[in-house]
């Protein structure tokens, strides 16, 4: 290995307090970058999470539809258009919405319907069966909403509109981003508890026979309906994520606190190696009289950048996945894939060898007969 | 006959522009034999250090020419000059200029790293430089650990390891008392017996001349008289410098 390495690891562990302070700021830096895009992959994910646990190949709902939770409604006789096209196996109707849970107390608070028959059941069950909610006045609702709720477990009972219900099944994990929790009950209760006519649907998960060409099914279904969006599960996600994470601005206040993080890390990076740099130029000089090229300066300059870089991202991530960990069980959970990892440690790299950008300038200026005066 | 290692032609170098502007060597005409010790003396401000940084590729004249193993250095790049610091030149500097957080053996090294010789070959080149200087049993040595006469001998052995044909020493003796200055000068003395490598040390030191072969004085930029001795018992000649221009 190039001595260049040595001099360069050298120097930087040898002021130990600089090091420290660089190593604070480069792991603030990416704990910061890391949390806010692990917020953004955990809202994307949390937005789209009833999407991804519907049974359906693809989605019928009434054009303009923003999101998963945009509460526009269709009439329910579609059903019969849809069967008709040829390669349809099913189209099961689920109705979303709005309602209010009054607690044994008295309180009230705001819950979000799921009413279906089979389409869309409730997953990560840990007490109770989904299959109990076709009894009469049978819901499921998340263990996270239970002093929510004001229920103990399977039996609690409450009233939505007025009508008396009882938990019939209890999950774990499903949790809403808009804090108002999720009630799963069946098709014909949703509607009466939201307060819907049986002539109207939110949407129509619509499953394919075996072999049948979904783009030719998804062409003709949109074709023979009006006023109707006939879009595959992955085209629904993408829309509903669009519209949580761009149109509200919560991705770009998120992305703004991951450019922020960037920014702080870039500026502490640059001042810390320019001034390790500064201090060194004797060194620098030296190395410049002995006729190393400048590239091998600049190398040793590289190589603190990435020393700093590898370093201070492996702190982040320790802190990174303490993040995840203690958050996993919250409103909004940090997630942080292999891939946003390889992406944040890229962006690690660049960042500090961006900021060695000020501390090669100075030695670029390096007069090697300087040596001989001091 | 030993050859020319390195030579002035003419060479002037002003320093500084406008009111601020010095002419710090004047129509200077020097060469630098293998096999010779030569000595550059004169009184401060007398332009010692701005000969030896011209020689030593560090500055580029005025005017003049300097050559170094024959291949002249006018219009070379300073990427060109550096390449031929580290093919032809060594340095010996007043203050040591060694690495604080490298060993000995590391800091003779670098010179072998600078033009892209490493491992083990490398290793060895580096302390068989320092066995060479006596310290081969600080080769694991930090700057800090060793005497300012040994730091000195770390300099030299770090000068020597590439096989220069020219080492250029400023002041290398400035620093240390008397018996370790004669140390370094001896070193000096035996490296310039190798034909192919000539030897320039600056020095104020007159007790320090019975280690030259030829000693040039230099007043206010110009070289003003040099005398040459055959060995050491040799009596001082006086010779008129060529082209000193006074």
């Amino acid at each position: 290995m190039s001595l260049n390495f040595t001099l360069a690891a050298r120097n930087l562990f040898h002021d130990r307090l600089r090091f420290i302070a660089t190593a604070v700021g480069i792991v603030f830096s990416v704990v910061l970058v890391m949390v806010q895009m692990g917020l953004y992959l955990g809202f994307g994910r949390m937005v789209t999470t009833m999407i991804d646990h519907a049974d359906a190949d693809l989605w019928v709902m009434r054009q303009g539809t923003k999101a998963f939770e945009d509460p526009s409604l269709l009439d329910a006789n579609k059903q019969e258009d849809i069967l008709a096209v040829n390669g349809v196996a099913s189209a099961t109707p689920l109705v979303i919405g709005f309602s209010d849970w009054r607690l044994s107390s008295g309180e009230m608070t705001p819950v979000f319907l799921i009413g279906s028959n089979g389409g869309l059941q409730p997953w990560d069950v840990v007490a109770g069966s989904a299959q109990a909610l076709s009894q009469p006045g049978a819901v499921a609702v998340d263990s996270t909403y239970r002093q929510r709720l004001g229920i103990t477990g399977l039996g609690s009972q409450a009233n939505i509109r007025g009508q008396k219900v009882h938990v019939a099944a209890v999950t774990e994990g499903i949790r809403s981003f808009t804090t108002t929790p999720y009630v799963f009950v069946d098709l014909e209760h949703a509607r009466q508890f939201i307060g819907l006519p049986k002539s109207v649907t939110s949407y129509f998960l619509v499953k394919l026979k075996p072999g049948a060409d979904r783009a030719r099914v998804q062409h003709e279904l949109q074709a023979s309906m009006s006023k109707v969006a006939v879009l595959t599960t992955a085209q629904f996600r993408d829309r509903s994520r669009d519209f949580w994470l761009f149109g509200t601005g919560a991705g770009a206040a998120l992305f703004g606190g991951a450019l922020l993080g960037v920014i702080v890390g870039t500026v502490i990076v640059a001042q810390t190696l320019y001034s390790s740099t500064k201090d060194h130029i004797e060194e620098f000089a030296t190395l410049r009289a002995m006729g190393s090229s400048n590239r091998y300066i600049y190398a040793v300059i590289i190589y603190q950048a990435l020393l700093n870089a590898v370093i201070g991202f492996a702190l982040a991530s320790a802190i990174g996945f303490i993040v995840v960990w203690v958050t996993s069980q919250g409103a909004l959970p940090v997630v942080i894939t292999p891939l946003l990892m390889a992406a944040i440690f890229g962006l690690t790299i660049v960042m500090c060898i961006g900021s060695a950008l000020t501390a090669i300038l100075r030695v670029v200026r390096i007069d090697p007969a300087v040596v001989f005066s001091r | 006959m030993s050859e020319t290692v390195l030579e002035a032609r003419k060479v002037n170098k002003k320093l500084g522009s406008g009111a601020g502007e010095v002419h710090a060597i004047k129509d200077i005409d020097l060469t630098l034999c293998g096999g010779e010790l030569t000595m550059l003396m004169g009184p401060s401000g007398s332009g010692k250090t701005t000969l030896l940084s011209v020689l030593g590729c560090m500055l580029t004249p005025t005017s003049g020419t300097v050559l170094i193993c024959g291949k002249s250095i006018e219009g070379a790049s300073k990427e060109a000059l550096a390449a031929l610091r580290r093919q032809h030149i060594g340095f010996i500097f007043q203050s040591y200029h060694l690495f604080p957080t490298m060993t000995a053996a590391e800091n003779v090294q670098l010179a072998l790293d600078v033009r892209g010789e490493r491992g083990a070959q490398a290793r060895k080149r580096a302390e068989e430089a320092l066995a060479r200087v006596g310290l081969a049993h600080k080769v694991s040595s930090y700057p800090t650990q060793l005497s300012g006469g040994e730091q000195q001998r770390v300099a030299i052995a770090r000068a020597i390891v590439s096989d220069p044909s020219a080492i250029l020493a400023d002041e290398p003796t400035a620093a240390l008392d008397s018996n370790n200055g004669q140390a370094i000068m001896s070193i000096l003395a035996s490296i310039a017996k190798d034909p192919s490598r000539g030897v320039l040390v600056v020095t104020h030191d007159s007790r320090l001349t019975s280690y030259a072969d030829r000693i040039i004085f230099i007043e206010d930029g110009r070289l003003v008289r040099e005398e040459r001795r055959r060995s050491k018992r040799d009596r001082p000649r006086a010779a008129a410098i060529r082209g000193r221009g006074s």
